[in-house]
């Protein structure tokens, strides 16, 4: 029985999908024609050389690319099957169900609490104090920094080490309770230890989100993702699960770039 | 392609060429000292010329006047003293005269010139506070005439000095703080001249100009950081800003004049004229350092708060607006310390009129301080001198206690990343 591919998509289909993306600066295009699929219970990475449009496209799926003068998409994204590009899209609260974790850890300037209770605060996620406790206490238990700060909630972010303060970030779009996560080269500012940690939280996380993630590093998508795209010069290249990519990559380009002939 | 022979490090030419360095770094690190010591010499000629002249213009030359009130027969009721308002019970009574009157009696002939014309407000206080004194002879210590005052402080003329001579041997001189000066406003006789009007002219027209300025800058310059879109309007608006910023301030007075005094009616020589005449040359001011602040916020933190789903206000008035607050307050105070030096503007909307009160209210006529500096150096009178390097130091002051809390919000405000 053939079943239509729309029918069923709020509970079976995939959790982001992306048709015939194109995105412009200005007169430049920077992604040409890109289609993709982000499932619920999986990791996806985008790998591909510098410049590629990875980074960019990536973006576009919580539409942080708004904030980029002359920046303009074309083609349908869609999250849970409604159109992010629609006119009665809200972006603050799309920003919210897609969070975001950038290459450069970022934490407010305030203290370690502060920054994970900002966003909660800012969408009324919490009743009251003790639930917004709870909401700290949990976020920072699955970013894998609790036991590391529990004692200090209230220094300032900005004085943990690089790795902490990335854990601190995840923490923070955790304690919104988005339905995906992406990951802008979360472990390129951070050293072998602190992105090891990452790479483990990442495991942790899966299934709770669906999580996209941006990386330089081969062989992080490899230990991470179960689905590989590989971008290059702002095509989508090729995607498939991530062993397929890796073992027995279909296009010349990929087999290329990921036995490190170019990138 | 010949191979290079390899460098020798010790060479006459080589080593000429370390000593010139040397040399010349040297030369700039004591033209550097030399700039600084000359700097700081200037600035220690300027305070020291003023500390010489100005702290005089703080004490004053008293003298010790007996009165006999029960000969003096003055027609004061002391029950109605007591009671009602103490300054129109003793207008009825002739004071002048019988401080006039005792005066010749003790000094000889001209001795009333020998008083100040404060003498007057020394008794009459005198009397306020223990009116028990009408009904004796008492001696009170009263300010001493102009010639007076400035013989005895040295710079007198001969005959002032022979007066003062004599009254030295007399016993009848002292010198006390001129709490006067702090407490009264402007006025003919340097005796009796104080800084308080023209102070609390200056601190409502401060007042004014903040409220307006603050405000409106710093939401101009956010609005344009933060929310305008790049193209050349906004271009054109910088420019204007930043023209505006350097356009002299007697044309501001001139716009002040025109539009809040012909245009509106505003009350003329008012601090709330004052105040938004300097309002509107501060703004650019607060905006251009304001627009600095904002931008030097790491955009990283935008992104941040933008990814967890802030909308752009929450980003401005949560994140962008905290971190840039110390550097708008540190513009804010050097556009704030600017408009309080100010006296060309204030001229043209007529706060340079003799104002022998102090302001009630935002609307009453004033003048603020550096326009009384202006006025007193202006007066011929030798005791202004003084008076006019005293208020200059209270200017200083009020500066420094500006800066003071400048520096101290500042670091209260700033945030380390």
């Amino acid at each position: 029985m053939v079943t239509s591919p729309m029918a069923d998509m709020r509970n079976s289909g995939p959790k982001m999908t992306a048709r015939h993306v194109n995105v412009f600066y200005g007169e430049k295009q920077a992604i040409q024609d890109v289609s993709i699929d982000v499932e619920l219970d999986e990791v996806t990475a985008f790998i591909g050389p510098s410049g590629c449009g990875k980074s960019t496209f990536l973006r576009t799926l919580n539409r942080m690319n708004d904030t980029v003068p002359g920046a303009r998409v074309e083609g349908t994204i869609t999250l849970d099957g409604e159109d992010i590009y629609a006119s009665d899209m809200d972006v603050v609260q799309l920003r919210a169900r897609v969070g975001m974790v950038f290459q450069k850890p970022n934490p407010f300037p305030k203290s370690i609490y502060e920054n994970v209770a900002y966003g909660p605060r800012i969408h009324g996620l919490a009743s009251g104090k003790a639930e917004l406790d709870q909401i700290v206490e949990k976020s920072l238990r699955r970013a894998g920094l609790w036991d590391e700060v529990k004692d200090r909630l209230h220094d300032s972010g900005t004085a943990l080490s690089g790795g902490q303060q990335q854990r601190l970030c995840i923490g923070r779009a955790i304690a919104v309770e988005p339905e995906v996560i992406l990951m802008d080269e979360p472990c390129s500012a951070l050293d072998p230890i602190a992105t090891a940690r990452i790479e483990e939280l990442i495991l942790d996380l899966r299934g709770n989100y669906a999580i996209v993630i941006v990386t330089h590093n081969m062989q992080q998508a490899a230990r991470v993702s179960q689905r590989t795209a590989f971008f290059h010069l702002g095509r989508l290249v090729e995607q498939g699960p991530t062993t397929e990519i890796f073992t027995n990559p279909r296009e010349e380009r990929t087999k290329d770039y990921i036995t490190g002939r170019y990138g | 392609m010949a191979s290079r022979a390899p460098t020798d490090w010790t060479s006459d030419a080589m080593r000429r060429r370390i000593a010139r360095r040397y040399s010349a770094e040297r030369r700039f690190k004591a033209l550097g000292l030399l700039a600084i010591l000359l700097s700081a010499g200037f600035l220690a000629f300027l305070l020291v010329s003023m500390a010489a002249n100005g702290l005089r213009g703080f004490t004053r030359t008293e003298i010790a006047l007996p009165i006999d009130f029960q000969r003096a027969a003055l027609f004061v009721d002391p029950q109605a003293l007591a009671m009602g308002n103490p300054d129109q019970v003793l207008a009825s009574a002739n004071l002048p005269a019988a401080i006039d009157k005792a005066a010749e009696e003790v000094f000889g002939k001209g001795g009333a010139h020998l008083l100040s014309a404060g003498a007057m407000k020394a008794v009459r206080d005198a009397i306020v506070a223990d009116p028990a004194i009408l009904a004796k002879k008492v001696t009170i210590a009263v300010p001493a005439a102009e010639g007076i005052d400035v013989a005895a402080k040295g710079k007198g003329s001969d005959a002032d000095e022979a007066r003062v001579a004599r009254l030295e041997r007399a016993g009848a001189l002292s010198t006390g703080f001129n709490w006067p000066f702090l407490t009264s406003s402007d006025g003919t006789d340097p005796t009796v001249v104080g800084i308080w009007g023209a102070l609390k002219g200056s601190l409502l027209t401060m007042g004014i100009t903040l409220l307006l300025s603050f405000p409106v800058g710093v939401l101009a310059a956010l609005y344009l950081e933060e929310y305008a879109p790049r193209n050349r309007w906004t271009d054109l608006i910088e420019v204007s800003i930043n023209n505006l910023a350097a356009v002299p301030s007697i044309i501001f007075g001139l716009l002040g004049l025109a539009i809040f005094l012909n245009l509106m009616h505003l009350p003329r020589s008012a601090p709330i004229v004052g105040g938004l005449t300097l309002a509107l040359m501060t703004m650019p001011v607060i905006v251009i350092a304001g627009r600095n602040a904002i931008k030097a916020v790491p955009p990283s933190i935008r992104d941040a708060a933008l990814g967890i789903g802030a909308s752009p206000v929450q980003v401005v008035f949560h994140h962008v607006l905290p971190l840039a607050l110390p550097g708008i307050l540190t513009g804010t105070i050097i556009g704030m310390a600017r408009a309080l030096g100010e006296t060309a503007p204030l001229l043209m909307i007529g706060m340079r009129a003799f104002v022998a009160s102090p302001p009630g209210g935002i609307t009453d006529p004033a003048t603020v301080l550096p326009v009384q500096i202006f006025l007193w150096s202006d007066e011929v009178g030798k005791g202004f001198i003084e008076k006019t390097s005293a208020a200059i130091i209270i200017l200083l002051l009020f500066l420094l206690t500006m800066n003071s809390i400048a520096i101290y919000l500042r670091n209260k405000f700033e945030r380390k990343w």
